[in-house]
C-alpha cells in the first residue's frame, strides 16, 4: 500500500515535469512527444490507484486509455503532415 | 515454504522494480526537460516509455499473483511494448519530414538511405 | 484456414482475460462475436502474415528477454548522459543494412531499434534504415549486426 502511493508520488512528480516540456515546446513535435509521455504515465498513474483503493477495474480504464492514447498522437501526427483525418491527397510538390 | 517469507519476498522484489523503474522515471522526465532539442528528448522519452513503465507493470504484477488482474496487467505492458517505439518513430519520421535536424550533426548518411529523395538541406 | 482459427483462438482467449465470467451464456456470446470478427476479418482480406503472424517461431518470448537486458543496458547509458552536469551529445543520423527477409522481420528490427534507448529509427528504404543515435556507442555497427542476426533467427519457421 505505502509503496504504491510512493510510486504514484513519484509518478506525479515526473508528469509535472513532462508538462513543463508540454508548455516549453518550443516546436510541435516536442508537444507531442510530451502529450504521448503523458499517456503513458497515466497509465502508469490509472493502475496505481487501482491498487490503492484496491479496485482491479482501474485497469480496464488504463489499458484503453492505452490504446487511446496510441491512436491520438498518430492521429495529431497525421492531421498535421496531411492537414486531413480522412483520405490523404498527395503531398504537395515542393516537398 | 512460509507463507511470511514468500510475502516478505514478493514485496521485496516489488520494492525493487519500482525503485528502479521509479528511478527511471524521474530521470527520463528529467531529460525531458534538460535535453537540448527534439531528436535527444525522443531519447528520454523512450527510457520512460520502454524501461520504466515495463518495469513499474512488473512490480505490480509480483502483488497480485496468478490472477486475472496479473494477466490485464501483462496486457497493459504487451500493448505498451508495441505501441511505444510506434508512436516514438511516428514522432522521430514527422520531424524529419518536417525538416527539422538535430544540433551539430557529427554524421549524416541520409543519402545513403534516401537516395535521389534526400532533401537539399541534409546533403552532405 | 489455419490463420482463421489462430486469429479466433486469439480472440476468444481476449474475451476470457478481459471478462473473467465463465456463465455459459457469456461464453456463448464471446465465441459468436470473436467469430463474426473473424469472417469480417476474412472478407476484408486481413488474414495475411501481417494480421495473424503464426509464421514468427515461438522463441519470441526468449528475444524479448534479451531485448529487455539490452535496453535496460542502454537505457542506463543515457541516463548517465542526462546527469551528468554539462550534457555532451555526439548526434549522428546513421545508415543501417537490414539482411531480414520479410516484412514482419523488417518491422520487429526497427522496432527493437526504436525500444533501445539511445537509438530510434527515422526513416525507412527497400533493406535500410535511418538510424538517429545520441552518442558514438549507441551506434556501433557491431550491436546492430547483432540484434539483425537475432531477428533472422525468430522471423520464420
Amino acid at each position: 500500500m505505502a509503496m504504491f502511493l510512493a510510486i504514484t508520488a513519484a509518478l506525479f512528480v515526473a508528469i509535472v515535469l513532462v508538462l513543463v516540456r508540454l508548455f516549453a515546446g518550443p516546436t510541435l513535435y516536442d508537444r507531442v512527444l510530451a502529450v504521448n509521455t503523458f499517456g503513458t504515465l497515466t497509465v502508469l498513474v490509472l493502475s496505481a490507484l487501482g491498487f490503492v483503493t484496491e479496485r482491479p477495474d482501474f485497469l480496464d480504464i488504463a489499458m484503453l486509455y492505452a490504446l487511446v492514447n496510441f491512436v491520438g498522437t498518430i492521429a495529431i501526427l497525421k492531421f498535421f503532415r496531411y492537414r486531413s483525418f480522412g483520405r490523404i491527397r498527395p503531398e504537395p510538390e515542393e516537398r | 515454504m512460509d507463507p511470511a517469507l514468500i510475502d516478505f519476498a514478493r514485496n521485496l522484489a516489488t520494492a525493487i522494480a519500482f525503485i528502479v523503474g521509479g528511478g527511471f522515471i524521474l530521470v527520463g522526465s528529467l531529460g525531458l526537460v534538460r535535453l537540448p532539442d527534439v531528436w535527444s528528448r525522443i531519447h528520454a522519452a523512450g527510457i520512460i516509455d520502454t524501461i520504466g513503465a515495463e518495469l513499474i507493470l512488473i512490480g505490480m504484477m509480483f502483488q497480485t499473483g496468478l490472477t486475472q488482474t496479473t494477466l490485464k496487467l501483462a496486457l497493459i505492458g504487451l500493448f505498451l511494448f508495441i505501441t511505444g517505439p510506434t508512436a516514438t518513430h511516428a514522432v522521430a519520421n514527422a520531424s524529419f519530414i518536417a525538416g527539422i535536424r538535430p544540433d551539430r550533426l557529427k554524421r549524416n548518411e541520409s543519402e545513403a538511405v534516401l537516395g535521389e529523395d534526400t532533401p537539399e538541406e541534409m546533403k552532405a | 484456414m489455419t490463420k482463421a482459427l489462430g486469429l479466433l483462438v486469439a480472440l476468444f482467449a481476449l474475451w476470457l482475460a478481459l471478462s473473467g465470467y465463465f456463465k455459459p451464456f457469456l461464453l456463448i456470446v464471446g465465441f459468436l462475436s470473436c467469430l463474426f470478427t473473424v469472417l469480417l476479418a476474412r472478407r476484408m482480406n486481413l488474414l495475411d502474415d501481417e494480421a495473424v503472424p503464426l509464421q514468427l517461431r515461438l522463441t519470441l518470448p526468449l528475444y524479448w528477454s534479451w531485448l529487455g537486458g539490452e535496453i535496460f543496458k542502454s537505457a542506463l547509458a543515457v541516463s548517465k548522459i542526462i546527469l551528468s552536469p554539462r550534457i555532451v551529445l555526439d548526434q549522428q543520423l546513421i545508415a543501417v543494412e537490414s539482411p531480414l527477409k520479410t516484412d514482419m522481420g523488417h518491422v520487429i528490427f526497427a522496432n527493437s531499434i526504436t525500444l533501445t534507448p539511445g537509438t530510434a529509427t527515422v526513416e525507412a528504404a527497400p533493406g535500410k534504415f535511418l538510424v538517429h543515435a545520441l552518442t558514438n556507442e549507441a551506434a556501433s555497427a557491431e550491436a546492430f549486426t547483432e540484434m539483425a542476426r537475432r531477428v533472422a533467427v525468430v522471423e520464420t519457421r
